[in-house]
């Protein structure tokens, strides 16, 4: 308390502090504002106006939305398609990492920029190609063909990242294993994944979100209805229920519960997996 | 253990996950530009016609559109969130009270899929019944609202707002990383020599933030490039393509159209675009290396 009144005394932080506080309000009004629409109806809105005070509460728009609107069907895919995808990427980008960072071999750099590059790439110039190679390999309107997919292309930043952290492990650790004869695949299992949990939870964090969070493949390698994950599934949703937004919205919400709850549980490696590379 | 055998291990390490990344990453890239030579229609096979999908692209006036569209949004991209991000990184960091709440409330919006706040903002816009315009209307200035979605001379500014809203908490948090790193003695010190607060920002610490800014800048054409899923779910490019940004245009000339040679040849278009920034990222970490 003593604090909080310390830092009000000039009174250029008040001003700082209403501005911060208004603009943060505003921030929150999208969110704020899908949370009171799913709980009323649309006809209800339509007559009192938004601005009203609610005549009825009603949790019937996420009933709807769950069951005619097949998000119990939907959000399940997600999970199904998420969770391999990152287990995957995690495995492979650790061991292509901890060869990035521990070996001096003369193609390291160049495969290390590939990477690095590949990451950064606009999407539309793999999505025609992939489309073709996943039909090609029998794989089209499959959860496996997401999933490989996505291993994939998380490879770029998942090594980036990793490598990076790898590198920062003291040399001393592992020279020490070697000349104990520790096999190199011991000293990756046993010295290098422990060492390097910190870095692999915070990206695994990131890379749980923009996976279930990923749209625009989802509705290029899946069309069958019964494989959506809950991204195409809430644009399906919306082309079901044209006009009825609060059914709309009650779907985005449910949609938007995982990636939430990894956010809020886990908040400290979220962040750090953002910042992990932009600075050292 | 001999030499060659040493050498072999890295390999042995990088072996698998190589070969998924050049079979689903590299090759693609590369076949894409093969792909923008030929008719292709996703069915049949791919026929080489030269350089016919560009020219008819150079004639094209939704491409124009869309790639004034893209030049706006990046536009957008590099100064909104990154002035907000910036400015509130410099007020959250440090103790204020509160400080966890609203960096809560500014991370928030990245969380959620861009489907998810596309919708959630569709129902914002809605023209009679939406949050804006029943208070835009309730001001008693206007009997009626703008058509956010349908107005062809503001749409595609509505959709880029959903997308600074979003950014703002990237930007943020990347400054605030930033701000962390820089020694606190800095800034004590050119306090102690009589600088104000303003200019200690502008000679000091903004500076200090360059290879930061260098980041949070090349990520924000990336992604204002990649822009997408906002569009798709909002408008589908519309009205008569007023919101239509190159991604968008591409997927519906490929998978709407099934013109996917053409499409292809947007993707490099959309790929040369980026390439100049993809190097100024990887310098920017050869850079880094080189001083390791």
């Amino acid at each position: 308390m003593e604090n909080v009144r310390e830092y009000f005394k000039s009174p250029w932080r008040v001003f700082i502090y209403l501005f911060l506080t208004i603009f943060a309000f505003i921030w929150l009004v999208p969110i704020l504002t899908g949370v009171i629409t799913s709980l009323r109806t649309f006809d209800e809105i339509l007559t009192n106006g938004f601005i009203s005070w609610p005549k009825t509460i009603t949790l019937e728009n996420f009933k709807t939305a769950w069951d005619r609107g097949g998000l119990s069907r939907y959000l399940p895919n997600s999970f199904i398609i998420t969770l391999p995808s990152l287990t995957l990427t995690m495995f492979f980008s650790s061991l292509s990492a901890y060869a990035l960072a521990r070996f001096k071999f003369p193609a390291n750099r160049v495969i290390f920029f590939t990477f690095v590059g590949g990451m950064l790439l606009p999407f539309q110039v793999l999505l025609l190609p992939v489309f073709k190679l996943t039909d090609f390999l029998g794989l089209y309107d499959t959860y496996w063909g997401l999933i490989f997919f996505h291993t994939a292309f998380q490879l770029g930043f998942c090594t980036f990242m990793l490598r990076n952290y790898m590198r920062t492990v003291p040399g001393e650790i592992i020279e020490a294993a070697r000349i104990d004869g520790c096999s190199e695949i011991r000293i990756w299992a046993q010295i290098m994944l422990p060492l390097t949990l910190p870095a692999i939870a915070a990206v695994a964090t990131l890379e749980f979100t923009w996976i279930f969070n990923d749209y625009l493949w989802a509705i290029v390698l899946l069309r069958s209805d019964n494989l959506k994950p809950i991204t195409a599934g809430l644009a399906t949703l919306q082309g079901q229920f044209v006009t009825d937004w609060p059914v709309i919205v009650a779907g985005a919400l449910i949609g938007t519960l995982p990636t939430l709850l990894v956010f809020l549980f886990l908040q400290r490696y979220f962040i750090e997996g953002l910042t992990l590379g932009s600075t050292k | 253990m001999t030499r060659t055998r040493r050498d072999i291990i890295p390999f042995l390490f990088l072996i698998i996950p190589l070969i998924i990344y050049i079979v689903w990453v590299i090759a693609p890239m590369i076949y894409t530009f093969y792909l923008s030579l030929t008719n292709w229609n996703g069915l049949t096979t791919p026929e080489f016609i030269g350089f016919k999908n560009y020219q008819k692209l150079f004639n094209d006036k939704v491409f124009y559109i869309s790639l004034k569209n893209n030049f706006k949004w990046l536009g957008a991209f590099i100064t909104v969130p990154v002035i907000l991000g910036l400015g509130l990184a410099m007020i959250l960091n440090g103790t204020i009270p509160g400080e966890k709440l609203y960096k809560m409330t500014f991370y928030l919006p990245m969380v959620l899929a861009m489907v998810v706040s596309g919708l959630i903002w569709g129902w914002l816009y809605h023209p009679k019944g939406g949050l804006i315009n029943t208070v835009i209307v309730a001001t008693g200035l206007v009997e009626k609202g703008p058509g956010w979605l349908s107005n062809r001379d503001i749409v595609l500014w509505s959709i880029i707002i959903v997308a600074i809203w979003r950014q703002v908490g990237y930007v943020m948090v990347l400054y605030l990383a930033g701000l962390k790193s820089i020694n606190p003695h800095l800034i004590e010190a050119a306090t102690v020599d009589g600088a104000s607060g303003w200019q200690t920002f502008w000679r000091i610490i903004l500076p200090l933030l360059t290879p930061v800014t260098i980041i949070v800048l090349v990520i924000s054409v990336i992604d204002s490039l990649r822009a997408f899923d906002l569009v798709s779910v909002m408008t589908r490019g519309g009205p008569a393509n007023a919101s239509s940004v190159l991604a968008n245009f591409m997927y519906i000339e490929s998978f709407n159209n099934y013109k996917m040679g053409y499409g292809a040849a947007i993707a490099v278009i959309l790929f040369i675009i980026s390439l100049g920034f993809i190097i100024i990222y990887l310098w920017r970490v050869m850079k880094d290396e080189l001083e390791y």
